[in-house]
C-alpha cells in the first residue's frame, strides 16, 4: 500500500504564496520579471492574495508602505532582480527612517550563477542592507516559509521596519516538501517590550518634581496605536504636550494643552514649550535633528525621560536622564497607574503661558496673495470639506502646510515621509491607504514637482478602482528649495523652476490616465472643486490649485540655528515675554 | 580621551553576517582598530573579536546598542582589561649565516618559532599580547623586515565563566543609565 499521508513536494513558488497566505497577506503591489517570474503563476491562481500592478517599483514599496500606516498591517511589495529590485530602494529606505513595517520580496537570479555579474544580477540583498530592518537571501526551496514567517515577524514587531526577502529563482522553481515552522528561529531577535518599573517610577518621580514638564510625542505612539493611553495622561497629568510631524493625530489638535507641532518648520508654541521646560517626557521621538536644531542649544534646562522601545534610541542624540524601554502602549498605561490620583506640580502659569503664544501665534492663513491663491487656504479649505479623511502627503512647502492646517483631529490618519523627505511619496502612498481602507476618503496632498515623480500610478489607481484624490499644489517650482534660495541664496533662483503652469497640464494629464482632472484659480473655484472631487467615486480624482509661487513656510528655525531663533516670518522673531512661575 | 576596548562579539554563523557589522562600523562612522573571526566550540555560532577605539563611553553605549539590533548578534560582551589578549604574527627577515643565530636568539627570548629557513632567509612566529609582540618587532626591525602579517586580536576572559556556554542565559545588554 502506497504511503499517502506524506505531503507533497511543491515548487518554491507555490510554498511562496502559501507562505504569505498563511501570514495572511491580502495584497502585494509589484511588477513581475525574469526572476521573479515564477511566483507570479502561483499568484496569480491565489484567491486570498490580491496582486495590484504597478507602473514603477518605488510605487510599489510606497503603496506597501501606505498600506502599513493606514491599516497598521505589514504592506506587502515585490520585484523581480536587479532594476527591478533597486528600483524599491528609496520606499525601502523611506521605510527604514519612518519604521514602516513592510516586506520586500525579490526575485534573484539563480544560486548557480550569483555572483557572476549575470542578466538582471544586482546584490539587493547587500544594496538594502544598511536601509532593512533585516533581510534574508533564500537559495533553497525548503527554506522559502521560514524566510517568511520570520520576516513578517521582524518587520511588524518591536520598532517595525522594513526586512527584504531575496529569493533566487531556482529557488522558486525548485520543489520541496512544505513544512510551515512552527516557531521561530531568531535567538538574537528579542524586542523588549514590557516597560521596566523601576523605570517607570523613576521617571514619575522626575514628572513630580518638574514645574515646565512637556510631553513630546513621536511617531512611536502612532505605531503602537497608544492613543488611549496617551489621551488619558494628558488628562490624568494635565502637562502640555507638542506632537512631532511622524505623530500628527496622536493627540486632537482640538485639545487644549496640545501646543502643535516642533521644529524647523513648528509651531512657535510648540517650540517654545520644548525650549523652555525644565522636563521633556519624550515619548516614541528620536531627537530628529529637524525637531531639535541646533543640538546643544536643545531645551538647554531640560532633564528628559526617553521612552523608546529601541533602546539604541535612548542617549543616541541627547543624553537621558531616565531611559525606558519598552512598547509606548504599555509604558504610558504604566506611567498612568503611577501617577493616576497622585499630587502632581502646580502646571497652570506654564500652561498660560504656553496657550498665550499658541493664541497669539496662531495662523489664519488668507485666500489669496496678489491675487493668486494661497497654498496654505487651499489645503486648509479641503481639510475643513473632507472631514476626517485619510491624507498622505509629499514633501516640501505643501508637506509643512499640511501639517500646520490640516484637522488632526483622529490618529492614525496622517501618511507623510518624514525622515528620508522622499519626494514622489504621496500618490502611491495614497494609493496603498485606498487599498487598505476602501471604505474611507483618501486624500494625497501634492506638489507640483513631487506629483512629477510617481503620477504614473495614477493608471494603477484607475484600472484598479482605487479612487483616491490628489490636489496638486502647484506653484510651479520646487517650493522648498525655492524658498532656501530666496533666504539664503540672494534669490538666486537656480533650477528650481519648474514652469508647471504651462506644462504639463495637469488636468488632461490626469485624464489621460483614466481619472478626473479638474482645476482651480479662484477662490470660489477652490470650494468648487473640492466639492466636486468630493462627489466623485468611481475613479480618482486629481484636482491643480494654482497657487502663489512666493508663498513662504513659516515659522522657520534656519538650519544649524538654535530653536531659539525661529521666525515667524521674514527677519521676524516671535516676542516670548518673561517666564513667570 | 579616545580609549580602545574590546568586545567579544557572539553571533549566528551565517552567511552575511560579518559584512552586516562591517558595515555597520562603516556607516556608523566607527573606527575598528582590529578585527578577528572564527568559529567556536559551538558550530552554529561565531566569534567576532573587535577592537574599537572611542571617544566617549557614550560613543561605545552606541556602538554596544546598534549591534545588538543586528538580528544575528546574539550576545555583546566587552572583555575586561585582565582578559587574556593574542595576537599572531608571521614575519620574513632578511638573515644571512652571520645574523642567522642571533635573530633565533631573540626569537626564542620571546618564545616564538623559526618555521622557515632559507639562504638568505627566515620566516619566524610568535603569539602574544600586542605589546610583547610590538617590542618583538622592535628588536627585529634593524635585520630587516621583508614581509610582515600579523592578525587580528582574539581575547578570552578569565575564569570559569562561558560567553558561549549553551546554558547560560544569553542576556542581551539592557540599556545602561548613564
Amino acid at each position: 500500500m502506497k504511503d499517502d499521508t506524506r505531503p507533497k513536494d511543491i515548487t518554491g513558488a507555490q510554498a511562496l504564496v502559501e507562505s504569505l497566505e498563511r501570514v495572511g497577506v491580502e495584497v502585494i503591489f509589484g511588477i513581475p520579471g525574469g526572476a521573479i517570474l515564477p511566483a507570479y503563476d502561483p499568484l496569480g491562481q491565489s484567491e486570498l492574495v490580491r496582486h495590484i500592478l504597478v507602473r514603477h517599483e518605488q510605487g510599489a514599496a510606497h503603496a506597501a508602505e501606505g498600506y502599513a500606516m493606514a491599516t497598521g498591517r505589514v504592506g506587502v511589495c515585490m520585484a523581480t532582480s536587479g532594476p527591478g529590485a533597486t528600483n524599491l530602494v528609496t520606499g525601502i529606505a523611506d521605510a527604514y527612517l519612518d519604521s514602516v513595517p513592510i516586506v520586500a520580496i525579490t526575485g534573484q537570479v539563480n544560486s548557480t550563477a550569483v555572483g557572476t555579474d549575470a542578466f538582471q544580477e544586482a546584490d539587493i540583498r547587500g544594496i538594502t542592507m544598511p536601509i532593512t530592518k533585516h533581510s534574508f537571501l533564500v537559495t533553497r526551496a525548503e527554506d522559502i516559509p521560514g524566510a517568511i514567517k520570520e520576516a513578517f515577524h521582524i518587520a511588524g514587531t518591536g520598532r517595525p521596519g522594513p526586512v527584504l526577502v531575496d529569493i533566487t529563482k531556482d529557488a522558486l522553481t525548485g520543489s520541496a516538501e512544505f513544512e510551515w515552522p512552527h516557531d521561530l528561529d531568531l535567538p538574537g531577535y528579542r524586542p523588549t517590550i514590557n516597560p521596566h518599573g523601576r523605570q517607570i517610577r523613576e521617571a514619575a518621580k522626575l514628572i513630580k518634581q518638574a514645574s515646565r514638564p512637556v510631553l513630546y510625542v513621536g511617531g512611536g505612539v502612532v505605531k503602537s496605536e497608544a492613543y488611549a493611553e496617551l489621551a488619558e495622561l494628558v488628562k490624568i497629568t494635565q502637562i502640555p504636550l507638542v506632537t512631532t510631524l511622524m505623530a500628527r493625530g496622536a493627540v486632537p489638535d482640538s485639545e487644549p494643552l496640545h501646543m502643535g507641532m516642533p521644529g524647523m518648520h513648528g509651531h512657535v508654541s510648540a517650540v517654545g514649550a520644548l525650549q523652555r521646560s525644565d522636563l521633556l517626557i519624550t515619548l516614541g521621538a528620536r531627537f530628529d535633528d529637524r525637531v531639535t536644531g541646533k543640538l546643544d542649544t536643545f531645551a538647554p534646562g531640560a532633564k528628559v525621560i526617553h521612552a523608546d522601545i529601541d533602546p539604541a534610541e535612548i542617549g543616541k542624540n541627547r543624553a537621558v536622564d531616565v531611559p525606558i524601554v519598552g512598547d509606548l502602549k504599555l509604558t504610558i498605561n504604566e506611567l498612568n497607574q503611577v501617577l493616576r490620583g497622585e499630587d502632581l506640580g502646580d502646571y497652570s502659569a506654564w500652561r498660560a503661558y504656553l496657550t498665550n503664544l499658541k493664541t497669539k501665534y496662531a495662523h489664519k492663513p488668507e485666500p489669496t496673495k496678489e491675487d493668486m491663491l494661497s497654498p496654505e487656504y487651499v489645503i486648509q479649505r479641503i481639510g475643513e470639506l473632507s472631514g476626517d479623511a485619510y491624507y498622505a502627503v509629499g514633501v516640501g512647502q505643501h508637506q509643512m502646510w499640511a501639517a500646520h492646517y490640516l484637522p488632526f483631529e483622529k490618529p492614525g490618519r496622517w501618511m507623510n515621509s518624514g525622515g528620508a523627505g522622499t519626494m514622489g511619496y504621496c500618490v502611491p502612498a495614497a494609493m496603498g491607504a485606498k487599498v487598505g481602507r476602501p471604505d474611507e476618503l483618501v486624500w494625497g496632498i501634492d506638489g507640483d514637482g513631487c506629483f512629477q515623480m510617481t503620477n504614473q500610478e495614477i493608471v494603477t489607481c484607475a484600472l484598479n478602482d482605487i479612487p483616491i484624490k490628489i490636489a496638486v499644489i502647484n506653484n510651479e517650482s520646487l517650493g522648498m528649495v525655492r524658498q532656501w534660495q530666496t533666504l539664503f541664496y540672494g534669490e538666486r533662483y537656480s533650477n528650481t523652476d519648474l514652469k508647471s503652469f504651462r506644462i504639463p497640464d495637469f488636468p488632461m494629464l490626469a485624464q489621460s490616465m483614466g481619472a478626473v482632472g479638474l482645476r482651480a484659480e479662484t477662490v470660489e473655484e477652490v470650494d468648487e472643486v473640492i466639492k466636486k472631487a468630493l462627489e466623485i467615486n468611481d475613479r480618482p480624482v486629481v484636482v491643480e490649485f494654482v497657487v502663489h509661487k512666493d508663498a513662504m513656510v513659516w515659522p522657520m528655525v534656519p538650519a544649524g540655528t538654535s530653536n531659539d531663533d525661529i521666525l515667524i516670518a521674514r527677519d521676524l522673531a516671535p516676542d516670548w515675554e518673561e517666564l513667570i512661575l | 580621551m579616545s580609549k580602545i576596548h574590546t568586545l567579544s562579539v557572539i553571533v549566528e554563523n551565517k552567511p552575511g553576517v560579518l559584512a552586516r557589522i562591517s558595515g555597520l562600523f562603516a556607516r556608523r562612522g566607527y573606527n575598528i582598530e582590529s578585527l578577528a573571526v572564527g568559529p567556536t566550540e559551538r558550530p552554529e555560532i561565531s566569534r567576532i573579536t573587535l577592537q574599537v577605539e572611542v571617544a566617549t563611553p557614550a560613543v561605545l553605549e552606541q556602538i554596544t546598542k546598534q549591534l545588538n539590533k543586528l538580528v544575528e548578534v546574539l550576545k555583546i560582551v566587552e572583555l575586561e582589561e585582565s582578559a587574556v589578549r593574542r595576537e599572531l604574527i608571521l614575519v620574513k627577515l632578511k638573515a644571512d649565516p652571520a645574523t642567522r643565530s642571533q635573530i633565533i636568539e631573540i626569537v626564542q627570548l620571546f618564545r616564538g618559532k623559526t618555521v622557515d629557513v632559507h639562504q638568505d632567509s627566515l620566516v619566524v612566529e610568535a603569539t602574544g599580547s600586542p605589546d610583547k609582540l610590538a617590542a618583538l618587532l622592535e628588536m627585529l626591525r634593524p635585520y630587516g623586515i621583508r614581509e610582515l602579517v600579523q592578525s587580528g586580536l582574539v581575547a578570552l576572559g578569565r575564569g570559569s565563566k562561558s560567553l558561549t556556554d549553551r546554558s547560560a542565559k544569553v542576556d542581551r545588554a539592557r540599556p545602561g543609565v548613564r
